[in-house]
């Protein structure tokens, strides 16, 4: 065995999870391990001669290097009953979501977890959709020990209590059933109309009536059993005093079938048993291929995962930008100024205040003390405050936050409103064609009317119009959230298409990054450790580039920390005042010097000195203004004008000193003036003129500032993509248009078919899903193609 | 031709049956992973090592 050590020389890879070594290696026997994490899982399998793992598949090791979070939660009462699928004195079920299921000897692992715990009965691991299926014995291990004890191994278990997987199964279990039964039956009628087709002898007139009796026998489940959810539907829309897509195919159904039931009961003829059970057949095979295509397609339902917020958390000593996802319970996290709480925590300081308007739309502070419970979607009003998490934070919590009614925009949806509309006529107008085709072919060939009305009914089924546009928009958002901007609803994009004015902020969104902090005036260095604290509890850009420029670190506490937009921020501290801010807001003379933002500094009154910083504009930045050169920019600032004769090679127009108010009716004149209006920035000092604009984006770089009244979240490094993500919007449009005439020309075609006779209803029934899976295909493929065009320019 | 009839029901009722099976299949979740079944087969089990 000693032959598999390697010489040290070379970059040592870990026995279990094949990850380079770092400097510490741990040692076991001979072989080596990156971290004690993942030696502990090779002694939890070698004590149980589970070594085969190693042996099965190539690197089936998961990386344990960070720690793992405790699932003890999990046995809380309410969590529990959540997860637990059946429960009796001794024997638990329970299915687990491990999304780092990745090999066969992952699967092997998982189904001889019995041999490492006795508690564990047995495991059913289902490799496909990365869940496993637990049966436990409670008194030997309860959920959490049982959690703990595979995240232990590797394999972490998502929890999430919100969603319900089962239903959706049981969706598509019924819908395979109603498709194997309206196959059977179509096959079988098929069979039975044979004679009729081939033309039978008079004299076997009773055979005849056998098989046109169970036809009709076998139309009836196909009726209301396969057929039975476009009967609901139509009668829902009935209900609802409206019209659906739905009620052209349920009274195709209905007609084709009360017509056959006529004619079998008095003896007239064979009636349209065939058609009616291929027509069912083929719109549930329709209907199942849609649902696969869709989910194949469907728009990343996950892309909220990268939801990009952020929070500091404790690491040791220092305090780290984590993105909220990567939060685990118990672990200590700072929340500042207007930031909002991630995660339901309890409050570890001694008081903060905390504004829940988020959540109940009503703007009010509430105190609280320490030990209490604080709900994620609060906002942290004032002194920043250390929590605890106590629970997973929920994407779908927070972003059911950000689509909160009370902050929607007006709604300018004009596709989906002209969509509206259309369906609502449009299922008057077949009516209308189906009646005037029946009469005319009436007199014509009266034994033609009823295929004919069944055909047009089904052809003219407007469904492809109808998912057009939730595809082309529902994708733009997928693409325009890989590359870093995160629209709160797909409309955002109709409404960006016709932006004709950008305005941005200054500060944390034009200019950004590494600044050249000067100090001037005189500072001991436990005065510089306060106004590190100081400013580290501001979200302002200015305040972090100043906490990031101090070394000195300090212990002490601030009371009556306010931060007041616009103007600074203040604290007491030993008794005495800290104010940092502007020059009006210390009462210090302004510097006139214009190459520089300023900060001023005064202890109790006392102006002590000044922060003299020079920020860089952000890279890409000057491009992406020559790209928006046919729209009107604009540069809105709370700062001096120090940057102006920097920025106005790049802007139309720029303001300085300006305050919240004043930029919020900025963006009014301009929308009195006609133009759609969008506007970016930082969302701290000016989400009242992000929810005024047309579009708000706020840009984001680590901050936990989460402006709900905004349409999207940028990524500060994306910002100098703007100008794509508008041509994008302007293509996506384009191509919801092309969609709607690909699917008109399917109606229109069709029914001109169906009205004069040359459609059959089965036809008709192929043709329905095959336009709305065109118009979809369309949609992703134009989508996809004209992001990869403009994104490949990078 | 009594004999076409009887016939018709045998298959009729065959094709029946076999539809039943494949609800009752279904049903049982026979089709829900059809993946990991084909690998869990493979899986040996090691004689115990006596300590």
């Amino acid at each position: 065995m000693s032959e598999l050590r390697m010489p040290v020389e070379e970059k040592l890879t870990c026995f279990h999870c094949h990850q380079d070594c770092d400097e510490d290696v741990l040692w076991m026997e001979d072989k080596a391990f990156c971290c004690y994490g993942c030696k502990t899982v090779f002694e939890i399998l070698q004590e149980n001669d589970l070594c085969d793992f190693y042996t099965l598949d190539e690197q089936p090791g998961i990386q344990q290097k960070n720690p793992v979070a405790s699932f003890a939660y999990l046995d809380e009462p309410e969590v529990r009953a959540k997860l637990v699928r059946f429960e009796s004195k001794d024997f638990v079920r329970v299915e687990f979501s491990i999304p780092t299921i990745h090999c066969v000897s992952c699967i092997w692992l998982l189904e001889n977890l019995h041999k490492i715990d006795s508690g564990v009965i047995r495991t059913v691991v289902n490799f496909s959709s990365k869940t496993a299926v637990i049966d436990f014995n409670p008194t030997k291990i309860s959920l959490g020990e049982l959690a703990n004890l595979i995240s232990r191994l590797g394999y972490a278990p998502r929890i999430s209590l919100d969603e319900s997987p089962a239903s959706k199964k049981k969706f598509d279990n019924v819908l395979i059933l109603k498709l194997a039964i309206a196959g059977f039956c179509f096959g079988n009628v098929m069979l039975f109309s044979f004679p009729e087709y081939l033309g039978i002898d008079a004299s076997e007139k009773t055979l005849l009536t056998l098989f046109t009796w169970l036809n009709f026998g076998l139309a009836i489940p196909v009726t209301f059993y396969c057929g039975q959810d476009y009967f609901s539907a139509a009668c829902k829309s009935f209900k609802q005093r409206q019209i659906n897509i739905d009620v052209p195919l349920a009274l195709g159904i209905a007609v084709l079938f009360l017509r056959s039931a006529f004619d079998i009961i008095s003896n007239t003829g064979p009636g349209y048993i065939d058609s009616l059970a291929g027509l069912v057949f083929f719109l549930l095979i329709g209907r199942w291929f849609q649902s696969k295509t869709y989910e194949s397609l469907a728009f990343d339902r996950d892309y909220k995962s990268y939801f990009p917020l952020a929070v500091f958390k404790q690491e040791g000593e220092d305090w780290k930008s984590v993105l909220v996802s990567n939060l685990k319970v118990g672990d200590f996290i700072r929340v500042r100024n207007m930031e909002i709480v991630p995660a339901d925590c309890v409050l570890h300081d001694a008081e903060g205040f905390i504004d829940y308007s988020f959540v109940t739309g009503e703007s009010r502070a509430v105190h609280i003390e320490i030990g209490e419970v604080v709900y994620a979607g609060g906002r942290i009003i004032g002194k920043p405050v250390e929590l605890q998490v106590q629970k997973k934070t929920s994407h779908s919590h927070l972003t059911s936050l950000w689509s909160n009614g009370i902050f929607e925009k007006k709604d300018e949806r004009v596709y989906a409103r002209m969509l509206d509309k259309i369906a609502h006529h449009f299922t008057w107008i077949i009516l209308g064609i189906a009646l005037i085709s029946a009469m005319y072919w009436f007199v014509v060939d009266a034994s033609q009317v009823w295929l004919v009305v069944s055909a047009i009914l089904i052809v003219a089924c407007p469904c492809a119009l109808a998912m057009s546009a939730p595809f082309t928009f529902g994708n733009m958002v997928r693409v325009f959230g890989r590359h870093g901007l995160y629209l709160k609803k797909s409309d955002v994009i109709e409404r960006m298409a016709k932006v004709d004015a950008v305005v941005f902020d200054k500060t944390g969104t034009v200019t950004h990054g590494d600044a050249d902090v000067k100090r001037v005036g005189e500072f001991s260095a436990n005065e510089l450790g306060i106004i590190k604290k100081l400013s580290s509890f501001s979200t302002h850009p200015l305040s972090a580039m100043i906490s990031k420029s101090i070394q000195q670190k300090s212990a002490v506490e601030i009371f009556d920390y306010r931060e007041l937009p616009g103007k600074g921020i203040e604290g007491i501290v030993d008794g005495k005042r800290y104010r940092l801010g502007s020059a009006s807001f210390i009462g210090h003379t302004a510097n006139d010097s214009s190459k520089a933002s300023y900060v001023y500094i005064s202890i109790d009154g006392h102006p002590k000195g000044y922060f003299q910083i020079e920020t860089n504009i952000r890279a890409g930045l000057p491009t992406l203004m020559i790209q928006l050169k046919n729209k009107f920019i604009a540069l809105l600032s709370g700062d001096n004008d120090a940057d102006r004769s920097r920025m106005g090679l790049f802007f139309s127009e720029m303001h300085f000193n300006q305050n919240p108010h004043d930029k919020l009716s900025y963006i009014e004149t301009l929308q009195a003036k006609g133009n759609t209006v969008m506007m970016l920035g930082d969302g701290l000092n000016d989400s009242g003129a992000l929810k005024q604009s047309d579009i708000g984006i706020s840009v984001t770089d680590d901050t936990g500032i989460f402006t709900p009244a905004s349409d999207g979240i940028l990524m500060g490094n994306k910002v100098a993509m703007l100008d794509r993500f508008l041509a994008l919007s302007k293509s996506a449009t384009r191509i919801l248009k092309i969609s709607f005439v690909i699917s008109f020309l399917y109606n229109i075609v069709g029914l001109s078919f169906a009205v004069t006779g040359n459609l059959d209803p089965i036809v008709a029934a192929i043709l329905m899903p095959v336009s709305s899976i065109s118009v979809v295909g369309f949609a992703t493929l134009a989508v996809n193609f004209s992001s990869m065009n403009v994104f490949k320019k990078v | 031709m009594n004999i076409i009839i009887i016939l018709i029901l045998i298959s009729l009722s065959i094709a029946l049956v076999f539809l039943t099976i494949f609800i009752w299949n279904m049903k049982s979740g026979q089709y829900d992973d059809t993946e990991t079944p084909s690998i869990r087969m493979l899986f040996d089990d090691k004689p115990k090592k006596k300590k």
